[in-house]
């Protein structure tokens, strides 16, 4: 009967130390995947839109970036969609077969 | 005596029920981050692929080409495993 009330102020503690380590994780995790996605977008669209790397990056250079950077982005959900549903009906056959 | 024993940190550890919950937790979160690395991989393959001129929007022949391009590389690869397995077959 004790054993709750004298753990009260312990376990909820251990509730917000579980909270924060796993909005810790999400959050590094988070990172990283926008770190991946900047870097790719920024050598894809490089390579797209600056050919002859001048003096400084023109306004239409930068203009240029601009659409390449919504393009893999909707690039990449495209592919996300069609990985997921692959991935999806794979897992569901895989069942009917079992 | 005992009240020389509890250790200074055992206020950082967690009970048996949540250690299995954080560990189901990073499970989850490692599969979610693996299906993530796989689609930059995949993006950064197909958008070379599919992608020639950067207009306002992705065009339908576009699209499906992404599409097709997730697919035939997931086809290619289950065909090397399978193909793998029939040398190694052939060899024993």
């Amino acid at each position: 009967m004790n054993y709750s009330s004298n753990n009260y102020g312990l376990s909820s503690n251990m509730e917000n130390r579980k909270q924060a380590v796993m909005d810790q994780v999400r959050n590094e995790l988070a990172l990283a995947n926008a770190q991946e996605l900047i870097n790719k977008i920024n050598e894809k669209c490089f390579s797209k839109c600056i050919t002859k790397p001048g003096n400084k990056l023109e306004s239409s250079e930068q203009t240029c970036v601009a659409k390449c950077m919504d393009r893999y982005m909707e690039a990449w959900n495209i592919v996300s969609r069609a990985y997921i549903s692959r991935v999806q009906r794979e897992s569901n056959s895989q069942g009917e077969s079992l | 005596m005992s009240s020389l024993l509890p250790k200074p940190n055992s206020n950082l550890e967690f009970d048996e029920a949540t250690q299995k919950e954080l560990g189901k937790f990073l499970e989850s979160e490692n599969a979610r981050m693996r299906l993530q690395q796989s689609i930059h991989t995949f993006t950064d393959l197909c958008w070379d692929k599919c992608i020639n001129k950067i207009s306002n929007k992705i065009d339908r022949g576009e699209e499906t080409c992404l599409t097709n391009c997730v697919e035939r590389f997931l086809d290619t690869s289950l065909f090397i495993v399978k193909r793998l397995e029939e040398t190694r077959k052939n060899l024993s």
